[in-house]
């Protein structure tokens, strides 16, 4: 090829791609580095692996962390069928007892399988959300009156930044001690375990929320509280127009900064709570030791990274949708 | 007696090296109607002067008097039209000027008529067309609209201006200003505007206070613009009167009242070295 032609190859690829609309090929660009970079840590993981061994075999790679994922997905499905089944034998049963005696006392009895991958997602889930939302429910009334009285401020601020960097395991004993002290009832609603975990997240992500919001509602802009003044609104009217909404961008920089560290403390929390969740399934799989447990448990490495950055998007949503701020960024 | 009524007014602030006496005997009268400029260096504690008559600041000694009756905390009948606006940026611009309204007329007016008032009150500042738009989707100038629209829907027994047009391009300020004597000459409203632009205080005030410079800052000299109404700035322009008028206030504010290059303590304390060395 001589020089001249190779001064066309720009002029001829721009010619081929002119018809591309500019939006596409921006996309792509924006596609193709991240796409680079994961291809580079998947070769730089299964190239390192090869060569650690452990006592439970070679450290798998993408490819064997790949199978587990279908596994994990097809046993849970195998388990979801064995479930129908198990249904279906229980009504074609009492169907046939009805039809011998109308009177017989029939029931359907739930399936007593084992969780499956997926169902201890679920059960992290909503162990998360249930300690999450009662951290949050105490933290913001408390956020907002920080915020409101100085005095109040002053008195709280030393134990929230004694007990803020206090690590869930910590936590966790006391509050199994103290929960299976008060909370004794003979067909409880909730496990213990699933109460010791959803409690110990709460002490965890109290703290953000309530400092973001406190900082929150300590600067509303003066000019606005100046315009408050001027109108003589009452303390009510002046803490639900003005305060609130002003301090919203910031009390939801605070929940997401919690949800963020509360689903880190579930994961050690289940493990230690025994809570049938993601945490749980780290700990039996590493108990288990069979060749293919740390396969399992870089698959719910992926799982936990997933449903993290999947919650922190949800609330940045959530946040766009309420708030009145439409410039807060992704990030 | 004037309507409104400052009284030898006069407040120091608290600062690490003791008390700092901002305004030193302040006394003005305003009569109902009249809109009277305040003008001055800044630092000189214009907006202080008005802050107390807001009601957003104390007095030390002497006091406010507004229709008989003496001004001791803020409230919607002294509306103040802020620099930056100080619209609520999560409410629409009809919604900011309604919670005004909705909070002074409360027992007064109607649902109805509120929703007329604050239309009506829109449609003076001519922002009848971005009623749904944010403070933050709508320019500068239209946002002052909106803060004078704010205030004048609360019917306020004098309207307070700081710097109102302070922070906008000098093409909008000339329309802000044009819009505002005309709905001045509509409403007769009584005003007080801070401001440090010679040209704004010459053609929308009926007298100009000049302040000296603080600290202990007082009145220095007060101007009565005897021009007709409705003023046109271009038939002004080339006004021998009004010319008069600007060279007035030009000359208080920079020769008789220089902003001096070194603060007066300063300027003190060197003096009282030189004395030492000579």
């Amino acid at each position: 090829m001589n020089t001249q032609a190779i001064r066309e190859v720009p002029a001829r690829l721009q010619e081929q791609f002119k018809g591309l609309p500019k939006q596409v090929l921006k996309v792509a660009k924006g596609m193709l580095v991240p796409a680079v970079a994961v291809l580079i840590f998947l070769l730089l993981w299964a190239g390192t692996a090869k060569n650690i061994q452990t006592s439970l075999g070679e450290l798998p790679g993408p490819v064997q962390v790949w199978e587990q994922t279908g596994n994990l997905l097809m046993e849970h499905q195998a388990e979801r069928q064995r479930e129908a089944a198990f249904i279906a034998r229980q009504v074609e049963r009492n169907a046939q007892r009805l039809a011998e005696d109308p009177n017989a006392e029939v029931r359907i009895r739930s399936y007593a399988g084992i969780p499956t991958f997926i169902d201890q997602i679920i059960t992290s889930l909503l162990t998360v959300a249930t300690g999450f939302v009662i951290a949050s429910v105490i933290a913001i009334p408390v956020g907002i009156l920080c915020g409101m009285s100085a005095t109040l401020y002053s008195a709280l601020n030393p134990l929230i930044q004694i007990f803020k960097p206090v690590s869930p395991l910590a936590w966790l004993p006391l509050v199994t001690m103290v929960v299976s002290a008060l909370y004794i009832s003979d067909d409880p609603m909730f496990s213990r375990s699933f109460v010791n975990s959803a409690i110990t997240v709460t002490l965890c992500c109290l703290w953000p929320t309530i400092i973001n919001t406190t900082v929150g509602v300590t600067s509303v802009s003066k000019d606005l509280l100046n315009v408050s003044r001027v109108l003589r609104l009452g303390w009510f009217t002046k803490t639900v127009k003005i305060v609130l909404p002003s301090a919203m961008p910031m009390m939801f920089t605070g929940m997401r900064l919690s949800l963020g560290i509360g689903w880190m403390v579930l994961i050690a929390a289940e493990m230690l709570a025994q809570n049938p969740g993601l945490g749980k399934f780290v700990w039996d799989e590493f108990q288990n030791g069979s060749s293919q447990s740390l396969a399992r448990i870089m698959v719910a490495v992926f799982a936990i990274g997933l449903v993290g950055f999947a919650l922190d998007r949800g609330m940045l949503m959530l946040q766009r949708r309420v708030s009145w701020d439409k410039s807060a960024i992704l990030r | 007696m004037g309507y409104l009524h400052i009284d030898h007014v006069s407040i120091s602030f608290d600062t690490d090296h003791g008390p700092l006496k901002v305004l030193d005997g302040i006394d003005l009268r305003v009569d109902k109607g009249e809109f009277v400029s305040l003008i001055g260096h800044s630092g000189c504690g214009k907006s202080t002067v008005l802050n107390i008559v807001a009601g957003l600041l104390q007095s030390t000694t002497g006091g406010v008097l507004l229709d008989n009756r003496e001004v001791d905390e803020p409230g919607p009948d002294r509306a103040v039209v802020f620099q930056n606006q100080s619209l609520l940026p999560w409410l629409s611009v009809y919604d900011n000027v309604r919670l005004a309204v909705d909070t002074v007329f409360k027992r007064s007016k109607s649902r109805q008529q509120r929703h007329e008032w604050t239309l009506h009150n829109l449609e003076l500042v001519h922002m009848s067309h971005a009623l749904d738009r944010r403070p933050d989707e709508i320019s500068g100038g239209m946002k002052q609209r909106v803060g004078i629209a704010r205030a004048l829907a609360m019917e306020p027994k004098v309207l307070l201006m700081d710097e109102p047009f302070g922070a906008l391009d000098s093409l909008t300020r000339t329309h802000m200003q044009d819009s505002l004597m005309e709905i001045q000459n509509e409403l007769g409203n009584t005003v007080i505007m801070i401001t440090h632009d010679v040209d704004e205080a010459v053609l929308l005030s009926d007298r100009i206070v000049m302040m000296t410079n603080g600290p202990e800052a007082k009145v220095g000299e007060i101007l009565s613009i005897n021009l007709p109404r409705p003023r046109d700035r271009l038939a002004l322009a080339d006004d021998p009167h009004y010319n008069h008028y600007r060279a007035m206030v030009l000359k208080f504010l920079h020769k008789r009242h220089a902003k001096p290059d070194v603060p007066k303590p300063l300027q003190g304390r060197i003096a009282s070295r030189l004395k030492v060395v000579g």
